[in-house]
């Protein structure tokens, strides 16, 4: 499954990230292996909040489409 | 111990040198070098390119230093362009930047290993540096403690831990520095593994070392960046041999690839986790189930329903505050300067000098002070909710409904602002990261009703919009005006859904915006960021601010007019009217007037005469001028000001039809016109000065002038056809 499926207040580990913007996701620290929360989505759905590492980060729809992880 | 693992230095300090301070963003970097520099600072692109240069000097120990603030940074892989220039000035490549002596690398104790992950690869280039961590208030509050020494001796450079908001963080830094000094860290602490430290090897001695006039520390950083990129296109060195480059890249890529390794994801994986093992002799965490300040907070601010709201109420608050506080300071200096030349204008002989210093350049001048009250009250709001964390939240809640409109959830707080005045909404789109969503922003941001057109608005509606009421309290004079509002917000919309098809999308930047835990801003270095934005804007926009004033001047005041015998005689007889008038045939036969008799023709359609033109021409100054000009024009007296321009207008008769000249068709085509026609100088200096050519302001000034032609035609045809017909 992807970021984009998941579920507030759950949360996943990240298995890989897809397409060409794989660099720059992986160093805001969603490498694979990591475990991150979905904290809440914003009015519209979009931007997705996560905890990663420890710290707050919003994501598009895009970008969560490309983040595939798994429930644990 | 520290001294056996770290190599400390301290006499690099006592020579004059050039310290940058290099971190993540919203790490306290920009308040550690406002503590350090003060006022002391200077502010001004990058040539070409539209990222600050942001430079200081402080005094350590007796000894100038300077100081460069970096741009923030996530990552040396060089995505953005403020990023690249963060790169290129660390390998000591960039022409435009000092090659740094040491580095403040600033980390973020709360956030740890997102911020390692720019230090290790920092390090990796081997400059003297002093590890500065941030945030331990927020960092204890989240059960996270840090021990300093441990870090210390992982990493091989001193590190101190300070309160970035506290009054003394400077003192703190330069104390540090004199103590314990600086160290020059080793390559590939972050131990990667052999087949890559194998491959970055390679590159380097079989292409990198010959073909490039890398310095050799700067090398194997450039060789992991290859090797993830996997090709040579986004590069920005002249290499030869690019073919065999390609080849060899494309060798090792293979072999990371049959071992099991992502070539692009290798090394990040493998730094964050260096960085994750290392971190649990040195890092402690308690595991606390209570909630932060941060999550109690974000449980409202971005909350569904209520995070929506109470964006509008804190723009409310703030639009409001500004105004009331600007508007004194705004009516003084205006009424300085008017003073002032008064002053000058009856303390030199009557002339053309006289005329120069008081109506082009003392005028002039006015005409840059004056913005300088929203400027700074605007920024002292945007550095306070930026620095406090809210900024980061205001732009979630938003963001889902400006991607609708093509824009970004930073874009609400500069369009807002535009409705004051575009000049300091302008500057506020700085708080957007992405270029294109900026330069978007930046382009429909004038559509936006800024107070300037009021009192044209007000003249026209009050001249020729019937004071009909509609329904309850709604008269007609009323929707007009809110309808012109409207207007503009829809043109915005629009040219913003074009411009995102047409602008070229480069490289896709992925939207990560971090959430940074939220706290009480460092005041001081509020005020100072303030103050900073208002002595840009008088340097850099004002200069051409000015400029223009003084063409504007030339263009109203030549040809002189001499005046006839006629003339003097009228004079005699009544010295008041006689002056007015004088002033009025001076600018009827001026370039100015020449100007508006010339574009007649091409104005007609849109109902508009020579005088008019003469208006448009004088009112690029400001639109307010507008009014002004048209006093001129009618030779209204200064005591009946707008009740004598408003019968004028509507008394003025067409000599060929027999019929009044302006109706309500030429109101509203004026109206439509000027709520989108690009009529300011100020906004194009300032436009200039944000995008660092001037390329967009000419663009800017050219789409929204068609954009009034047509709609100002269309609008002059409809108001005759179905209105007056």
């Amino acid at each position: 499954m992807f970021l984009s499926d998941a579920h507030v207040h759950k949360k996943y580990k990240v298995k890989q990230i897809q397409g060409d913007k794989l660099v720059r996701i992986m160093e805001m620290g969603l490498t694979p292996g990591s475990i991150c929360e979905v904290i809440r989505r914003a009015p519209m759905g979009y931007p997705m909040e996560i905890k990663i590492r420890g710290y707050l980060l919003s994501l598009r729809k895009k970008e969560t489409d490309a983040v595939e992880v798994s429930p644990i | 111990m520290s001294n056996q693992t770290i190599n400390a230095q301290k006499e690099i300090l006592r020579q004059p040198s050039t310290i940058a301070l290099v971190g993540n963003p919203n790490t306290g970097k920009s308040t550690i070098f406002n503590a350090l520099t003060g006022l002391r600072q200077k502010i001004a692109n990058y040539p070409g390119i539209t990222v600050e240069r942001k430079m200081g000097t402080t005094i350590i120990n007796g000894v100038l230093h300077k100081i460069i603030d970096l741009p923030g940074a996530y990552s040396l892989n060089h995505k953005k362009a403020d990023e690249r220039i963060t790169y290129e000035t660390l390998i000591g490549s960039y022409d435009h930047e000092e090659k740094p002596d040491l580095l403040l690398m600033v980390v973020d104790a709360s956030n740890l290993e997102r911020n390692l992950f720019l230090a290790s690869q920092v390090m990796d280039l081997q400059i003297p540096m002093l590890m500065v961590l941030t945030m331990s208030d927020i960092a204890d509050e989240r059960g996270i403690r840090i021990q300093s020494q441990q870090l210390s001796n992982v990493w091989g450079v001193p590190v101190i831990s300070i309160n970035a908001r506290s009054k003394k963080c400077d003192v703190q830094i330069k104390q540090a520095l004199f103590e314990q000094g600086v160290a020059t860290p080793k390559p590939f602490k972050w131990n990667p593994s052999k087949l890559l430290r194998q491959a970055v090897d390679r590159l380097d001695r079989e292409w990198l070392s010959e073909h490039t006039q890398l310095p050799e520390r700067a090398r194997p950083i450039e060789a992991l960046r290859l090797l993830a990129e996997g090709s040579l296109e986004d590069s920005f060195y002249q290499y030869s041999e690019e073919e065999k480059a390609k080849k060899l890249i494309e060798e090792l890529q293979n072999t990371l690839e049959a071992q099991g390794e992502n070539p692009t994801a290798v090394e990040v994986v493998q730094r964050y986790s260096f960085i994750g093992d290392s971190s649990e002799g040195s890092v402690t965490k308690e595991q606390r189930d209570e909630q932060t300040w941060t999550d109690r907070l974000d449980n409202v601010l971005t909350h569904r329903v209520a995070g929506p709201v109470i964006f509008v109420l804190v723009l409310l608050v703030m639009f409001q505050s500004i105004f009331s506080w600007a508007t004194p300071f705004m009516d003084m200096i205006d009424m300085l300067f008017i003073e002032f030349g008064a002053f000058v204008g009856s303390s030199l002989p009557a002339g053309l000098l006289n005329s120069l210093l008081v109506d082009g350049i003392i005028a002039g001048f006015g005409g840059v002070v004056i913005f300088l009250p929203q400027i700074i009250f605007l920024f002292l709001f945007i550095y306070f909710l930026e620095g406090s964390g809210y900024m980061a939240r205001a732009a979630f809640v938003m963001d889902g409904f400006m991607t609708k409109v093509g824009l970004h959830g930073r874009s609400v707080v500069p369009l807002m602002s535009g409705f004051a005045c575009a000049i300091p909404g302008i500057m506020a789109t700085r708080t957007i990261e992405n270029w294109r969503d900026r330069l978007i922003t930046i382009m429909i941001l004038p559509f936006m009703a800024c107070s300037a057109r009021l009192p044209v608005y007000a003249v026209m509606i009050s001249a020729f919009v019937p004071d009909k009421r509609i329904i309850g309290f709604l008269t007609l004079q009323g929707l007009v005006f809110f309808g012109l509002y409207l207007f503009g917000i829809v043109m915005a919309v629009g040219s913003a859904a074009v411009m995102k098809r047409i602008f070229p999308t480069g490289k896709p930047t992925p939207f990560l915006m971090e959430l940074p835990s939220y706290k009480w801003p460092n005041i001081s270095s509020v005020v100072i960021q303030s103050l900073e934005r208002g002595k840009i804007f008088v340097t850099e926009a004002g200069k051409i601010i000015v400029a223009i004033s003084i063409i504007l001047w030339v263009l109203a005041s030549f040809p002189t007019y001499e005046p006839t015998a006629n003339d003097l005689a009228d004079m005699d007889a009544n010295r008041q009217i006689s002056e007015q008038m004088l002033s009025t045939l001076q600018l009827n036969q001026s370039y100015a007037g020449t100007f508006g008799q010339w574009i007649e023709p091409a104005i007609e359609p849109l109902g508009f005469d020579w005088k008019i033109g003469i208006g448009l021409l004088t009112s690029f100054a400001a639109r307010e001028v507008m009014v002004g000009t048209l006093n001129t024009i009618y030779s209204i007296e200064e005591t009946e000001e707008q009740l004598g321009l408003i019968e004028r207008l509507r008394g003025e008769i067409d000599p060929e039809t027999g019929l009044p000249k302006y109706t309500l068709a030429t109101a509203l085509s004026l109206m439509i016109f000027f709520a989108i026609a690009m009529q300011c100088m100020s906004t194009l200096a300032i436009v200039k000065r944000e995008t660092n050519s001037w390329k967009w302001p000419l663009i800017m000034f050219g789409y929204m002038t068609v954009l009034a032609y047509f709609s100002a035609w269309i609008t002059y045809e409809w108001a005759n056809t179905f209105l007056l017909g």
